[in-house]
């Protein structure tokens, strides 16, 4: 039996080692100061500590459920600090690091994951499209959203507009996403399909889903694909600021596959004990995006110590913030239910929104009476 | 201008219409280019609004609309054409947890103004899934509206009010009735059309109520016409969410009977659920039961056996005898 897997081991492009040391990669070079530097340790850390307490507010019952990013937090980071303003961003459902960059309030994350709201934000004031849970469907609104910026005018210079889409290693076994490569080969559309391959699908590992590493479905359909370390938050940044160059002057689509791992369960239901080893994780702890980049700070002065205590310090104040403003989300009005399902009447639903409404307030009514 | 009309041509000179209107209405889907459409009902938009207004994707019915809900955000008003009602399928994902969705889930923030054209129904001697009523599965499904039309004024009007509608609309086009003509007034103002979700008494009776829609209607005047024992009032539903239950309630209060005729399988079907209603609504003025007339709970047969299958004149007569038998 022939092995279709044997292939060159993939390169991918590091740019900060696991020990914190600084490489460069000729196609992809990136100048960044001190403070742009520290300005993504800081977003590292308190995107982890927004992951934590929300973890910890599922185990308390203030939240139904939740989807931690950690470990993933260098390819959220470095890919949302590579957007501009005017660019638009679809998320799957565990793209937390990436909301914090687009400025949603993790207030509106937990409101969706404590089932007050379905969502929470407008996608265009953010940039940032809502969560999408049913897997790869975002890639085609990602797509058609970027042929309606080509149909605007909006590429083809500096100065455009590019769309990037998050999905993960079990989305591009979805027949969805293979028509979004497709749909956005073809029409030559300016989106940045970005690939997080955290190794687990639920427990499905990386060889349930691809015979090929996944970077490479690209050239099938016609587009770049590159690999990049996920762990690595310079890398990725780079990787995908070139890639949105590339979506941006009218050039296409790219595939950026962000090799990283999902440090924890794919959400609060699961339990990876059942399913993976614990060597693996001791493997890819040693590649922890936070302590390679702080190593990094450190050996080369970017940071001192008062600087790594003062993040620290912001971290609790905003954990803190995150416990009593989830603790105080109101739950939603009971006619909610009927809220913006159509823009206009509709008669059936209008009945019985106004009948739902009678009934409770019959309550009321018995309530004024002295009944039950 | 009155202009005589089919009912393809006039869903043509609709968007036609609609596009020179709006510069943000785009037609797409598989042959609607070049070709103008299968059933030629995109003929020459590509020539005149170009590719990107006229848009021939590739053979992904999913990709069609899940591409349709990306540029509905970014303003942008698809009327995408799946070729036939059989082939929407792959595109249940799309349509249903996002396209119905993402106004609610939005809080208001997102629009989908997104036209699905779907020509549906048998009657055309058709190979498998070439001739299926799916429109049950639509009307179950918050957060759209569904329309259909059976004659080519309504076609003209219902597909501008549809791509103007700020909620997604899906478009039913009874297939076998393409080419039935009619006398439309193409200078009037869509602000003056028929309002999209409202039924109409096609033709008025006195003794029992036949509801249709679609492909149907035309069945149910030609019954109507050939009964000599019963005034029979027709209703064209035309929307089949929301349907209008004034119009019918009005109805079936002065007729006393009711008989729902639809090409679509009975069980589970849109005549089930108005039957339950008017049930409900109509019981004191009710002289029978309401009794649906549709297709067997079987999959669409092989097309020599269509005749069969479908309701046809016979059957909808032999409906309304049951209604009289109580």
């Amino acid at each position: 039996m022939s092995d279709n897997t044997a292939h060159d081991e993939p390169e991918l492009v590091q740019l900060l080692t696991p020990e914190g040391e600084l490489r460069h990669h000729p196609d992809y070079p990136l100048d960044l100061g001190a403070e742009e530097v520290r300005g993504l340790y800081r977003d590292l850390v308190l995107v982890r500590r927004v992951d934590t307490e929300a973890v910890a507010l599922q185990r308390q019952g203030e939240l139904g459920l939740w989807a931690s990013l950690l470990g993933q937090e260098a390819a959220q980071i470095g890919s949302a600090r590579a957007l501009r303003p005017q660019d638009m961003a679809f998320p799957s459902y565990r793209e937390h690091g990436v909301a914090w960059v687009r400025g949603v309030d993790p207030r509106e994350l937990l409101g969706m994951f404590r089932g007050v709201t379905n969502g929470g934000w407008d996608p265009a004031e953010h940039g940032l499209h809502l969560y999408t849970i049913v897997i790869g469907s975002q890639t085609l609104h990602a797509t058609g959203y970027a042929m309606g910026v080509q149909r605007d005018g909006a590429t083809g210079g500096d100065d455009g507009t590019a769309v990037i889409v998050y999905f993960g290693d079990g989305a591009t076994s979805q027949g969805d996403t293979n028509e979004a490569f497709n749909f956005a080969a073809v029409n030559n559309a300016p989106v940045v399909f970005f690939c997080q391959n955290n190794q687990w699908a639920i427990s499905e590992p990386l060889e349930r889903q691809s015979r090929v590493p996944l970077y490479r479905r690209a050239a099938g359909f016609g587009f770049p694909g590159v690999r990049v370390d996920g762990n690595d938050v310079f890398a990725s940044l780079a990787v995908t600021r070139r890639a949105l160059q590339h979506a941006r002057e009218g050039q296409g689509p790219m595939l950026i596959e962000a090799f990283t791992y999902r440090m924890g369960a794919h959400t609060t239901n699961d339990d990876p004990t059942r399913y993976r080893v614990a060597a693996e994780l001791e493997e890819w702890k040693r590649k922890d995006p936070i302590l390679r980049l702080r190593a990094y700070m450190a050996a080369n002065g970017v940071a001192d110590d008062d600087f790594f205590a003062a993040v620290d310090a912001e971290a609790d104040k905003l954990g803190e913030r995150v416990r009593i403003e989830c603790r105080a989300l109101p739950d939603p009005d009971p006619l909610d239910i009927f809220h913006e399902v159509y823009a206009e009447p509709h008669a059936q639903l209008d009945l019985q929104r106004a009948e739902f409404a009678d009934y409770l307030a019959s309550f009321e009514d018995a309530g004024a009476e002295g009944g039950r | 201008m009155s202009v005589n009309l089919t009912i393809g041509k006039a869903i043509n000179a609709g968007l036609r219409r609609a596009m020179e209107a709006d510069p943000k209405v785009l037609v797409m889907g598989e042959d609607v280019g070049k070709l103008g459409g299968v059933f030629r009902v995109t003929d020459q938009l590509y020539k005149d609004f170009g590719a990107d207004r006229v848009i021939d994707t590739p053979l992904a019915e999913s990709g069609i609309v899940g591409t349709a809900i990306g540029l509905a955000m970014r303003g942008y008003r698809p009327v995408c054409e799946i070729q036939f009602d059989g082939f929407f399928f792959p595109a249940t994902n799309q349509t249903f947890t996002q396209l119905a969705k993402l106004r609610r889930r939005s809080a208001g923030a997102l629009g989908m103004p997104v036209v699905l054209r779907i020509p549906y129904g048998g009657g055309i001697g058709a190979v498998e899934h070439h001739s299926e009523s799916p429109e049950a599965y639509f009307a179950h499904t918050a957060g759209l509206r569904v329309i259909t039309v059976a004659n080519a004024v309504d076609a003209y009007w219902m597909i501008q009010q549809a791509i103007a509608s700020p909620d997604p609309v899906v478009f039913f086009e009874p297939k076998r009735r393409y080419y039935d003509k009619a006398d439309v007034d193409t200078d009037a103002a869509l602000e003056s059309a028929y309002p999209m979700g409202a039924a109409r008494v096609a033709r008025p009776g006195t003794d029992v109520t036949l509801l249709a829609y679609g492909p149907m209607v035309k069945t149910a005047l030609q019954a109507a016409e050939a009964d000599d024992d019963h005034s029979i009032e027709v209703i064209d539903l035309r929307s089949i969410s929301p349907v209008d239950y004034d119009t019918v309630t009005e109805s079936v209060r002065r007729t006393g009977r009711l008989v729902i005729t639809h090409e679509a399988p009975v069980s589970g079907g849109v005549g089930a659920e108005i039957a339950a209603r008017v049930t409900e609504s109509c019981f004191y003025h009710l002289e029978a039961p309401v009794i649906r007339v549709g297709a067997f709970d079987t999959p669409y047969p092989q097309s020599r056996l269509e005749e069969h299958y479908l309701p046809d004149l016979d059957r909808v007569l032999d409906g309304v005898d049951r209604a009289f038998a109580f």
